[in-house]
């Protein structure tokens, strides 16, 4: 390649950065681990739709309020919750009327074993297993659930001296698909491919059985001049990022 | 103020550190000083693996072991045969990470110690008839006691300040994992800034505290050379 046909190729780049740059954005999005499936499909289709782009940072909901109240720059917060949202809006750190619940959650009783867990769960009261693995319930909501929920079922204290926590829901996966613990709980979106279980066997927790884990969104004050931000928050309603949350197992709420 | 479970994470830690630093000492030191006097062609080798935590992330080291010592995994298979079960969530796992991650704490110390004495002290117990052990045990330990000494303070001091392998590998279970670096995690992650403080600061000063006697004692030692 010349001199001359290079100089046009790197000013027609420019011109084309420059001019992209003045409409489509990028957002900086804090999301908890359990939704890191469903957010990476919705911000392929975000860019595509909006051409915005976001850039994702996973991790526990916990964290992410810590390091956001220490000059995190995140510019939305997918959080597991709806707890740490609102402790951000309270904070000064997030603007509260822009929080609202994009999915709930569910929760399953997985192991890496096929047949090993029953669709019912009475693996639970059975027993037979060294350990049975749950992401931190002081952090993690799915972990908070997780004991509400073998506390219903009475079984909690025979259990609790078989729990390997996690730090967050994602490591907790790792401890069950890599056999160390025979079961846990997690997020049904982990495991779950085209609607069923993608490996291993588990029993969907009813939603009755503890309290509905709403996962709620919030828009930080470090986005609030950037497009991008708001139009991802706005596009997490729209019908096609709702069927895509549907896809993961997710309960939308009732609107 | 440190509450029981601080407590709990602290005694825990001086045990897991304590027993990984003697282990360490037993392990690393014939290491150390078959890598300084061999002249095996396998030296570079085991030199390399020996600095692998080194360079590692604990996350690799942590990832791996989860899977060797899991059910599916060839130390797990052993384990099991042997009647022991899988190591992680354990704390013998928890000891056996430690001491695979301290090992170039240990084990480099002791080598420069070992190198630093050289031929002549060895050569001259030879000429007296002592034996090979007690060439080692009368002569080898006294002159490389700076190394010895190095080498137990930061085998300790790294085993206490471990964090992503226990992370990978422990499961976060009280008395039996979860470690003071994993307590102070927790705390952080919780947005309890005062329980973390408490912690946080203490390893701090530990921390330091250790590595400035460390510091100060052999500055004040090494001038002095027995063979002058």
């Amino acid at each position: 390649m010349n001199f001359k046909a290079l100089t046009t190729v790197v000013s027609a780049l420019s011109l084309f950065l420059v001019s992209s740059s003045s409409e489509a954005a990028s957002t900086l999005v804090a999301v908890a681990s359990n939704f890191t499936k469903p957010m990476t499909e919705i911000a392929e289709a975000f860019e595509k739709s909006t051409g915005h782009s976001a850039n994702l940072s996973f991790g526990a909901s916990g964290k992410f309020v810590a390091q956001l109240e220490n000059g995190g720059p995140f510019e939305v917060f997918l959080s597991a919750d709806e707890k740490s949202p609102k402790k951000l809006a309270q904070d000064g750190f997030a603007v509260a009327d822009s929080q609202f619940t994009y999915a709930v959650g569910k929760l399953v009783l997985w192991s890496a074993m096929p047949n090993y867990v029953d669709t019912q769960g009475q693996i639970l009261t059975k027993g037979g297993f060294k350990h049975i693995a749950l992401a931190d319930p002081k952090l993690a909501p799915y972990g908070a659930a997780a004991v509400e929920l073998m506390q219903n079922l009475s079984v909690y204290d025979t259990l609790q001296p078989l729990f390997v926590q996690g730090e967050n829901i994602a490591q907790t996966q790792q401890f069950i698909s890599t056999g160390n613990a025979e079961l846990g709980f997690l997020a049904l979106s982990q495991v779950i491919e085209n609607g069923k279980l993608a490996n291993g066997s588990g029993w969907i927790v009813p939603a009755t059985k503890h309290k509905p884990i709403l996962q709620d969104a919030i828009l930080l004050k470090t986005g609030v001049e950037n497009p991008a931000a708001s139009a991802l928050l706005k596009f997490l309603k729209s019908p096609e990022a709702l069927a895509i949350i549907k896809k993961y197992g997710y309960d939308l709420t009732e609107k | 103020m440190l509450n029981a479970a601080d407590i709990d994470a602290l005694w825990l830690t001086v045990q897991v550190a304590s027993i990984a630093t003697v282990l360490l000492l037993l392990l690393g030191t014939p290491l150390a000083w078959w890598l300084v006097r061999s002249p095996s062609r396998w030296k570079g080798i085991c030199n390399a693996l020996v600095a692998l935590p080194l360079v590692l992330p604990p996350s690799v080291l942590g990832f791996y072991l989860l899977i060797l010592m899991g059910p599916k995994g060839v130390v797990g298979h052993i384990t099991t045969e042997l009647g022991l079960g899988t190591l992680p969530f354990t704390f013998t796992g928890l000891v056996i990470a430690s001491v695979l991650y301290s090992l170039p704490f240990v084990v480099q110390p002791l080598q420069a110690a070992f190198a630093a004495i050289g031929e002549r002290p060895l050569e001259a117990a030879a000429t007296l008839r002592a034996s090979p052990l007690d060439t080692f045990f009368s002569v080898v330990v006294p002159l490389a006691r700076h190394g010895f000494l190095t080498a137990t303070i930061l085998g300790f001091a790294h085993t206490v300040g471990e964090f992503g392998v226990v992370l990978m590998v422990g499961g976060n279970i009280p008395n039996k994992t979860r470690v003071v670096s994993v307590q102070i995690y927790n705390h952080v992650e919780a947005l309890e800034y005062e329980q973390a403080h408490w912690l946080a600061g203490g390893l701090l000063l530990f921390s330091f505290t250790i590595l400035l006697f460390m510091y100060g004692v052999l500055k004040t030692q090494s001038v002095a050379q027995p063979f002058k």
